[in-house]
């Protein structure tokens, strides 16, 4: 009795079954529906609304013209698609260099390298988005870092382009796909991979037959961090793109002047994540992540 | 800060209005400058009839450098009312702020004015209340179509400025006449050229085209019937084959001068001002230019309209207004300014503040609306959703 009479809280969620739900899940519960869903369907909504050509003030109404324009100019097409290759490459950068650097890490490298190097990888996270965007703007400019180091052996930079843009997503989201990757491979049992080599296998078999295939749950949550990520920016575009335009760009431009287009035209990322997620799926990753 | 929340701001607004139905009662001598002759449907809203005790506080959106504190606490010193700045980037911005209702006064530029007069957002000003609002704002700066609507004024006038074409003169060793090295492929600078990354750029390429090929009849670069705004965007695709890289952030175009990446494009007096950099010059090519009059506007929600008033008015004096034109770089509308002290004259002498024949070359960004701007009435003209939709195609 006396532990009822002091601890009334634990009692009651003892008892109640509903009540222990309740107070798990309310607040994500609020989090995801209130904000995350309806403001998404409200995003939704006003594809389909009227925007006055004048005042470009919307109205709620049912109608299909921002779609329509979206259909009308192919420039919103080849954009996506340009969009769709940039975050596709910085996905296949982000891995190709988190591969051998999970291996090295965790595998190889002593203690103290491993520490190093993950503070290495992680540091970069603690500067602003931004500041790390216009560091990139310094070093490609066109009598920036790049230029003048790389220039003495004849070699000029991509200046502000397509390529820019790639290697600048690939450097800021890289860390979303080197952190998974690498606790998966620290996770390989060692005697794995001495399993593999009495069977006869060389390294890059083992790399291929063993722990690439427990690596997939890993690779796939940090492409859908760099590929979605990479999906939605914009600015790195602008100040590192020169004349790149990408998805975001023009959601951009539209968000006050054309809100229904803006709206319609943000579906396209929103379904290009979800047929990726849904491919993913397929291979049976997802379950294991 | 005032805390009102609305979920649908645009939509509660909105549904209160009856919109443009654009009453067409355009003059057809095609002079599209003089107000006046094209007259639109307006929402009635009440103009302030007298002052009366100042509210506590006035909240402003402003382009940077408009409202700062070097004049705006001495402002509240005298009336009490504390002056609560919030800075918008770009004219789309100040238009979706204003239609939250929160705020009291905007520095509307030509682009946001007509949407803000027509949607209803912002109320006429009662000249009667502001003193400072007389002769000596210049003339160039009076009665403009973006801010004066059926004889009705919307705008206390701030300062103007035109698109400069800037160059790097260790580059381009000769003071180009013609914005043709922006434009065209034999462009000896091709790969080296900015242009501003915004819908409104496609009047630039208007002004272009209105000069060198007047069979296209453009007379205003912001009314261009479909064919026209067609014979812009090749242009401008053209030109995207010259670009080094687009800016609608100034410190990227700043830099983008001082890193060599550019050497000639678009520019704002302002800018090169801000690069200090003695290879940066600056000027007004033959062809004339786009450019921008700002002005202030009251809101039709304001609930501070005293002192509001008080700011518009206090801000158009000679003194405040040289200020804050020194500070954004810009000409200012008080002409007055310019014989204050020597500082002040040439200030006035290096942005032009009282040449009116400069600016009669320069063409004040304005919404791009279906109803002709230049008085024609046989043609609908494109409409600035059309102008951003047409944008998305120059980058491709």
């Amino acid at each position: 009795m006396t532990t009822t009479a002091s601890k009334p809280l634990s009692t009651a969620l003892y008892r109640s079954r509903r009540l222990r739900l309740g107070s798990l899940l309310t607040l994500p519960l609020v989090w995801l529906v209130g904000l995350y869903i309806v403001s998404l369907a409200l995003l939704l909504a006003t594809a389909f609304w009227r925007v006055d050509p004048f005042t470009s003030k919307v109205t709620p109404a049912f109608q299909f013209d921002a779609f329509e324009q979206l259909l009308a100019n192919e420039a919103y097409l080849s954009t996506s698609l340009r969009t769709l290759g940039i975050a596709l490459t910085v996905t296949l950068l982000s891995a190709a260099f988190a591969i051998p650097l999970g291996i090295y890490m965790a595998k190889v490298a002593s203690p103290w390298v491993r520490g190093f190097l993950a503070v290495a990888i992680t540091l970069p996270l603690w500067a602003g988005y931004l500041v790390k965007i216009l560091a990139m703007r310094v070093t490609f400019t066109e009598e920036g870092f790049f230029n003048s180091f790389f220039g003495v052996f004849g070699i000029s930079g991509p200046g502000f382009s397509q390529t820019t843009v790639v290697l600048t997503l690939t450097y800021l989201w890289f860390p979303y796909m080197a952190l998974p990757v690498y606790t998966a491979i620290r996770q390989i049992p060692v005697n794995l991979f001495d399993a593999s080599a009495d069977l006869g296998a060389k390294g890059w078999t083992t790399v291929r037959t063993v722990v690439l295939p427990l690596l997939a749950p890993a690779l796939i949550a940090g492409s859908v961090f760099t590929f979605s990520l990479s999906l939605g920016d914009y600015i790195a575009a602008e100040l590192v793109g020169g004349a790149t335009q990408m998805i975001g760009s023009i959601i951009a431009n539209n968000i006050n002047l054309n809100p229904p287009v803006a709206a319609a035209f943000s579906m396209v990322p929103v379904a290009f994540v979800v047929l990726y997620l849904l491919a993913t799926r397929r291979t049976g990753a997802l379950e294991r992540m | 800060m005032k805390k009102r929340y609305r979920v649908l701001p645009a939509m509660a607004a909105a549904a209160a209005l009856v919109l443009a139905g654009c009453a067409a009662d355009a003059g057809s001598d095609g002079d599209g400058d003089a107000s006046g002759e094209i007259t639109f449907d307006v929402p009635d809203v009440p103009m302030h009839e007298e002052m009366g005790e100042f509210e506590d506080a006035v909240d402003i959106i402003a382009w940077s450098g408009f409202v700062e504190p070097e004049w705006s606490d001495a402002f509240t010193e005298e009336t009490g009312c504390v002056v609560n700045r919030r800075v918008a980037g770009t004219s789309d911005e100040m238009v979706q702020l204003m239609r939250t209702g929160d705020y009291d006064l905007v520095s509307a530029s030509g682009d946001a004015s007509l949407r803000l007069i027509v949607g209803g957002d912002v109320a006429p000003i009662n000249r009667d209340l502001i003193p400072n609002f007389g002769d000596d704002i210049v003339p160039g700066m009076q009665n403009q179509l973006y801010d004066t609507i059926n004889g009705k004024v919307y705008g206390v006038p701030i300062g103007r400025g035109a698109n400069i074409l800037q160059y790097n003169s260790e580059v381009v060793t000769e003071e180009p006449t013609s914005w043709d090295i922006v434009w065209e492929t034999d462009s000896p600078y091709a790969g080296q050229v900015t242009a501003y990354d915004a819908p409104i750029y496609i009047a630039d390429a208007a002004v272009y085209l209105m000069y060198h090929e007047p069979e296209l009849g453009i007379q205003n670069p912001y009314a261009l019937d479909e064919e026209q705004l067609a014979a812009a965007i090749e242009l401008l695709q053209q030109q995207n084959g010259l670009i080094s890289e687009y800016w609608s952030d100034p410190v990227a175009q700043i830099t983008s001068f001082a890193g060599g990446t550019t050497v000639v494009g678009t520019s704002w007096e302002i800018l090169r001002k801000l690069a200090a950099d003695d290879k940066l010059k600056g000027t007004l090519p033959v062809e004339g230019s786009t450019g921008w009059a700002d002005a202030w506007m009251i809101s039709a929600e304001s609930d501070a309209p005293n002192c509001a008033y008080e700011w518009m008015n206090y801000t158009s004096s000679a003194e405040v207004n040289g200020k804050i034109a020194m500070n954004f770089g810009m000409a200012p509308a008080n002409g007055a300014f310019c014989e204050l002290n020597d500082e002040a004259a040439a200030h006035c002498e290096e942005f032009n503040a009282l040449n009116e024949e400069y600016f009669e070359n320069v063409w004040y960004w304005t919404t791009p609306i279906e109803q002709c701007l230049d008085g024609r009435t046989e043609v609908r003209c494109t409409s600035f959703q059309e102008w951003t939709d047409a944008w998305v195609s120059v980058k491709g």
